[in-house]
């Protein structure tokens, strides 16, 4: 099952790496994977998508907790959430397709970005499953380069995740 | 005011530190001059850094205390790395000094450069790269908070030659305290979790407790033999739990495991309520998983929550300290005991009867060579028994001779016993030896090895010589890589690829060129004179080269793969 797993951790150099070789060394999988410092500047939050099972799952978030630097996590997957990933597209966009491609970014409520004779850059957030939607409707289209952030996600209502 | 070298010898100071044992080199020049110009501290000087990490290790196994290495960058670090790998497997607690290029070096492909924290990070419980002399004292802290707390492991420290430069001075000052956000280990067990496992021990009809290295470790052993006696149930320990419960006790069935006691593995298979303390249920001592236990309620007690249904999944967990949670346990069931009814006695009486029935099978039973001279590995061990009274502190090597010492050398009380169970790594044992000899100057220090194991480090036999150990080692000497051959013999139809040692050296003429004693043994009669005469040089190094049986086998052995803990390697060719 998929899961996404939001920790907290030290924001000090090598932490990051730790994070990445727990899952290496312990043949764990990640899907995506995005960090970024917070609003506390001592503490980032690292986001990660991985495909395991409940015993899988339990063993990961324990052995990340492991990892001295990380303060605090939480798996979202396990309670009601919401989740985003950013997706920047770049097709090509020449004579009939420039019309079709630019209704299938308002269908997606994608926005364009960038504008070339030739080409457009779309930009679109939403859900990972989104995201894949948008990319197959664009398969007639000639994609040219596609670029995403990964998954980022916080829980509903007052669940927080913070120190 | 001080500088980066000073600093970190005087947060050593603070820490408690006896020893360090290193190798200098350039990046660590302004440490090792720090560490000339103070009389604290002593340094021992090493022939190779794997040797500094592995006395180290023996010195935190037998003291409890942890383990301190310093060596230079690039290939000083490296040879450090299966050492740290070592100690991380079997949680000791172990800090490690790494020297490091210049800061602006750092990057450059630069002479004796390597990226230490990468290279070591799967092998460590933390590393700090330090940044600045300001930081030095605090990193110190943490360090030695890390690896001596929760459950036990290495912690390196990598810090840049500028940073200990003797012209650059900081204001040091030793933090007295430490709290650390993202790090708190379990200070005590759940009460809820112990009233529970307590009734479900009351309760059991085929109780067994299975006790890890865990229990020696975290200190628990004399409240786990309590504990152990008032229930009157089995116990079994593990390789690396051996001496947590008094080994020539009646309820004590043995080891378990790949290499256990025939009434050790099939106590385990049937029992139907087993305790795990201090254990982490390695595949060397589950067998198959799925067949693990089939009938048994488990309850697990361990310090790291990521031990708790790793690998065999558990009915009742319960995180914390072993020494803490068996005082509580302790008391749960001193208030309940006496509640037992008939019933219980009598079933407990039955599982005890069953017991000694798989006891007769006497699977260590030792069948003397038919030429009764030719010296079987299993009476070398036994006779390192004897010779010394059982009171030895024992390391080994890995492979056979490890398994007949953990088999035929009972151990009575924690930390006398010391070797590589999780990493099994060759080489350990001599300067494990040493670490131990430097810990405890007047105790009979045994490395028991092989010949191929002591050819690993042999080179710290030159240390032995500068430091003046009189470490007893006893070569059980079968001419092959023992269990290598074991396995061909077993699995491959005795084709043995390349485990023969030709072109030994002569031991004897060896330990004698270091400037130690050698003896050699080569028949059954003359091993007990040959060994107390060794131990009579109570102030030399001996090494006693013993030539044995080379094709002995180690028995009881699990079979595999698929086999549960009952299938069992009786002898040759003999299985359950």
């Amino acid at each position: 099952m998929r899961r996404i797993i939001s920790v907290l951790m030290e924001n000090e150099a090598g932490a990051l790496s730790r994070v990445v070789g727990l899952f290496a060394q312990r043949n764990y999988n990640i899907e995506t994977l995005t960090v970024a410092p917070t609003e506390d500047e001592t503490l980032s939050r690292l986001t990660l998508t991985t495909s395991a099972s409940d015993a899988e799952v339990e063993q990961i978030t324990k052995q990340l907790n492991k990892l001295i630097e990380v303060v605090k996590l939480v798996d979202l997957t396990d309670g009601d959430h919401i989740e985003r990933e950013l997706m920047l597209i770049k097709v090509k966009a020449t004579g009939a397709q420039r019309a079709e491609v630019k209704r299938t970014s308002d269908i997606f409520r994608g926005q364009i970005v960038d504008v070339t004779h030739n080409s457009y850059t779309i930009q679109l957030a939403g859900t990972s499953d989104k995201l894949n939607a948008f990319l197959r409707a664009m398969s007639e289209s000639v994609v040219l380069e596609v670029v995403r952030s990964g998954v980022s996600g916080v829980s509903r209502g007052e669940k927080i995740l913070a120190v | 005011m001080l500088s980066g070298g000073d600093i970190l010898i005087r947060c050593l100071q603070e820490e408690g530190v006896d020893y360090v044992f290193g190798y200098p080199g350039g990046a660590v020049l302004h440490i090792y001059d720090a560490l000339f110009r103070q009389n604290r501290i002593r340094h021992i000087l090493v022939r190779h850094e794997q040797a500094a990490t592995h006395m180290a290790d023996g010195y935190a196994r037998s003291t409890g205390r942890p383990g301190v290495v310093l060596v230079t960058s690039g290939p000083g670090a490296t040879n450090a790395i299966t050492g740290i790998a070592t100690a991380y497997m079997d949680s000791i607690p172990m800090v490690v000094i790494s020297g490091q290029v210049q800061s602006h070096l750092i990057g450059t492909d630069s002479f004796q450069e390597t990226d230490m924290i990468g290279i070591c990070r799967p092998i460590v419980k933390h590393s700090f790269a330090v940044r600045s002399a300001a930081d030095l004292a605090l990193a110190v802290k943490k360090a030695f908070y890390i690896a001596t707390s929760g459950r036990p492991g290495p912690v390196v420290i990598d810090i840049p030659k500028d940073i200990t430069n003797p012209t650059d001075l900081v204001e040091y000052e030793y933090p007295q305290q430490i709290s650390l956000r993202s790090y708190n280990p379990a200070a005590k067990g759940h009460t809820g979790q112990i009233k529970k496992a307590v009734t479900l021990l009351m309760e059991a009809e085929r109780p067994m407790i299975y006790a890890g290295g865990g229990v020696i470790q975290g200190n628990g052993a004399s409240e786990l033999t309590s504990l152990t006696r008032l229930l009157g149930y089995p116990i079994v320990n593990t390789l690396m739990g051996l001496g947590a419960y008094p080994g020539t006790d009646k309820q004590f069935l043995g080891m378990l495991g790949m290499h256990g006691t025939y009434e050790a593995n099939m106590a385990m298979h049937h029992c139907d309520v087993l305790i795990a303390v201090g254990a982490r249920f390695d595949d060397r001592v589950t067998n198959t998983v799925a067949k693990f236990c089939p009938y048994a309620k488990i309850i697990h007690i361990d310090i790291d929550p990521a031990s708790i249904s790793k690998n065999v999944m558990v009915d009742v967990p319960i995180v914390g300290p072993v020494e803490s949670v068996l005082t509580e346990m302790l008391e749960v069931s001193q208030a309940k005991i006496g509640k037992r009814t008939k019933t219980q006695a009598s079933r407990l009486a039955e599982w005890w009867a069953q017991i000694e029935g798989w006891r007769k099978q006497d699977s260590l039973r030792v069948t003397p060579s038919a030429d009764g001279i030719t010296i079987k590995p299993q009476e070398a061990v036994q006779a390192v028994f004897r010779a010394s009274k059982g009171a030895a502190y024992v390391t080994t090597d890995v492979g056979q001779h490890q398994m007949f010492a953990a088999l035929y050398y009972p151990f009575d009380e924690p930390r006398k016993w010391i070797n590589s169970g999780g990493l099994g790594t060759m080489g350990f044992g001599l300067p494990a030896a040493m670490g131990v000899q430097m810990a405890f100057p007047d105790a009979l220090v045994c490395c028991i090895t092989g010949e191929g194991s002591i050819q690993m480090n042999i080179q710290e036999l030159s240390t032995c010589a500068q430091y003046g150990l009189p470490i007893k080692i006893i070569n059980i000497n079968n001419r092959s890589l023992g269990m290598v051959k074991q396995w061909q013999d077993m699995q491959y139809e005795g084709r043995h690829s390349d485990s023969y040692m030709e072109s030994l050296p002569d031991f004897v003429k060896l330990a004698e060129a270091y400037g130690h004693v050698g003896i050699k043994v080569e028949r059954l009669a003359d091993l007990d004179a040959a060994l107390e005469q060794a131990f009579a040089l109570q102030d030399r190094l001996v090494f006693v080269d013993v030539i044995v049986d080379r094709d002995e086998h180690v028995y009881p052995m699990h079979v595999a793969p698929n086999g549960s803990m009952r299938d069992m390697w009786l002898k040759k060719g003999v299985r359950t």
